[in-house]
């Protein structure tokens, strides 16, 4: 489909950019900068409105613009989750300095969110990637004069740029073998012509370099907690659940539409990898005194568990996938909210700072226990049903160590989490002062609760809606 | 003369071996991001050579190495920014002595 004809389904996409411009342009006028923010909400809710679901997959601009069912899936989640981050951006203290540039950058960051989802090729997977890096890097040194805000952007962009150097040279082989960028003919290619099987698991290897850096797989995990502790915390919040979700989603595409052949091959390390990463993280968590770092490694261990789906790929695991997605979205940025609420009152992020936070604000005590209970897989709570499905994927495809290895993690996952929980409920305040709930950050918080409490009773139409996203 | 595809191979492959060494022994963080220009340059190679070679559409491979040459600049310029923004409040580009965030 040539361009122009593909404008009349890009509109959700053409809100997202046009408001962003627009953003930059009143950034000029406006000094209430908070407004900007806020029509940077409005925006996101718009293109969110627009989006109608593919019946049939299309291709736009030429086969570089995939829009599938899938696509629409991730289209809808990164919608959601930068508009959730940019509701919690309003309340954060102090407040963000260039409110203006700080929205606009976050629409975007839609922008490359939903690219990543529907790119269809090699070009189009880099170009994206790397759109929604420099920007990450840009979003994570922005508290001016703050070291610890700086030192994290440059960490950030060093590991980045590496790993997305190596994925690129295992890209630039893998064109040379195929002599073609296109995932489909990738696949079609590597079935006819006489490739070397071991060169083609290499350049898969590579490739993983640099999406596992945008999940925070191990061993490409070393960033995450000084880039989440470092970053603004509501750049924090959307750095563990966006651009982690849509690698997935460009690892999903990538493996099943031109590796699927292979499977037996890396359906090995990614199992190796998947419970290296969940106990990694897991153990390191479990030492950790400040919350934002302490949620960094439970993100990296999250994304272990997600990988259990990716390593056994059957129908269910792929479901797994993207139902652990959903339900990680919403309690990780809903913990996140709670840790604004608290890091706006004392001025850090320290987790002595909630002892008996159940005494001074029993609402905000009873919302993080619930995420931290749904983020250790607690039932009858969102973190449960994707949980549920990773494990009976994994039993199911026969891979029972991964099985036992998850389990003794989550295990160990649940010390920590509770051990915020107890601090909050069994140890006494120090002075009763109340928590200050701005009406924005309040906003998301039901959001991402309802979400969580919804999905963990009644499942049903998040699984219906998956595996309609999955129909390719 | 044509030279063969195994020549420019092992000159992109060592470019590559160059440039992840650069980036794993270099203290000064320009350095580093110079090293990354090095990866980038010798996945540029490959992606000619393997255009004039063995592509289906010639144009591709080519087109692929512009994208890569563009963003290459697009990171550079962002990292010098940060590198800049560091250098004033900490008066270091030495990646040992950035080292507030740690465990």
């Amino acid at each position: 489909m040539d361009a122009v004809t593909s404008l009349q389904y890009f509109v959700p996409e053409l809100i997202v950019l046009g408001t962003a411009f627009a953003l930059i342009l009143l950034d000029l006028f406006v000094s209430n900068k908070r407004l900007l923010i806020l029509l940077g909400v409005l925006g996101i809710g718009a293109a969110l409105i627009s989006v109608r679901y593919p019946h049939e997959p299309l291709s736009l601009f030429f086969g570089f613009f995939v829009l599938d069912p899938f696509s629409f899936f991730f289209k809808l989640a990164s919608l959601g989750i930068v508009a959730i981050t940019l509701l919690a951006s309003l309340a954060y203290k102090p407040p963000l300095p260039y409110s203006g540039e700080y929205s606009a950058l976050f629409l975007f960051m839609a922008f490359g969110l939903i690219l990543m989802g529907s790119s269809n090729n090699l070009l189009m997977i880099f170009l994206s990637i790397e759109f929604v890096s420099i920007l990450s890097y840009l979003l994570v040194g922005f508290l001016k004069k703050n070291p610890q805000s700086k030192e994290a952007a440059l960490k950030y962009l060093l590991f980045g740029s590496t790993s997305s150097g190596v994925m690129l040279f295992g890209m630039s082989i893998l064109f040379g073998l195929t002599g073609s960028i296109d995932l489909n003919m990738i696949q079609a290619r590597l079935l006819t012509a006489p490739v070397s099987q071991a060169l083609v698991v290499a350049t898969i290897l590579l490739m993983m370099v640099g999406l596992g850096f945008k999940i925070s797989m191990a061993p490409f995990h070393m960033w995450a907690p000084d880039v989440y502790e470092g970053a603004p915390t509501p750049v924090t919040a959307f750095l563990t659940v966006g651009p982690k979700a849509l690698g997935f989603a460009i690892i999903l595409r990538i493996l099943h539409t031109s590796f699927l052949e292979l499977q037996s091959e890396w359906s090995v390390f990614l199992s190796v990898l998947s419970m290296l990463t969940m106990t990694i993280g897991n153990v390191i968590a479990i030492s950790q005194t400040n919350i934002k770092r302490l949620l960094a490694y439970s993100s990296i261990a999250q994304a272990g568990y997600i990988l259990i789906g990716l390593a056994v790929s059957n129908v269910i695991g792929v479901q797994g996938v993207l139902v652990y997605l959903i339900a990680y979205a919403l309690t990780n940025l809903g913990a996140f909210l709670c840790v604004i609420i608290v890091s706006n009152h004392f001025g850090n992020d320290e987790i002595e700072s909630y002892a008996g936070l159940s005494e001074k604000s029993p609402f905000l005590a009873f919302c993080l226990t619930l995420f931290l209970l749904s983020l250790a897989g607690i039932p009858p709570l969102a973190g449960f049903i994707g949980k549920y499905f990773v494990f009976a994927s994994a039993i199911e495809g026969k891979f029972f160590t991964l099985a036992v290895v998850a389990a003794l993690n989550s295990a160990v996952a649940a010390f920590y989490y509770f051990k915020v929980v107890r601090l909050m409920y069994l140890v006494p305040a120090e002075t009763k002062e109340p928590l200050d709930h701005p009406i924005p950050l309040f906003l998301a918080l039901i959001i991402t609760l309802a979400g969580i409490i919804v999905m963990g009773v009644w499942p049903s139409p998040f699984i219906e809606f998956v595996s309609r996203a999955l129909i390719l | 003369m044509l030279i063969p595809l195994e020549h420019i191979l092992i000159f992109s492959t060592l470019l590559f071996a160059i440039g992840v060494y650069g980036v794993l022994v270099r203290r000064n963080v320009v350095g580093i991001l110079i090293s990354i220009e090095l990866i980038l340059n010798s996945v540029n190679v490959n992606l000619i050579a393997f255009s004039r070679s063995n592509a289906l559409d010639p144009v591709m491979g080519q087109v692929f190495a512009i994208f890569v040459i563009t963003l290459a600049a697009v990171g550079a310029t962002v990292g010098l920014a940060i590198v800049l923004a560091l250098y004033r409040i900490k008066r270091t580009v030495y990646t040992d002595e950035i080292n507030l965030l740690k465990w």
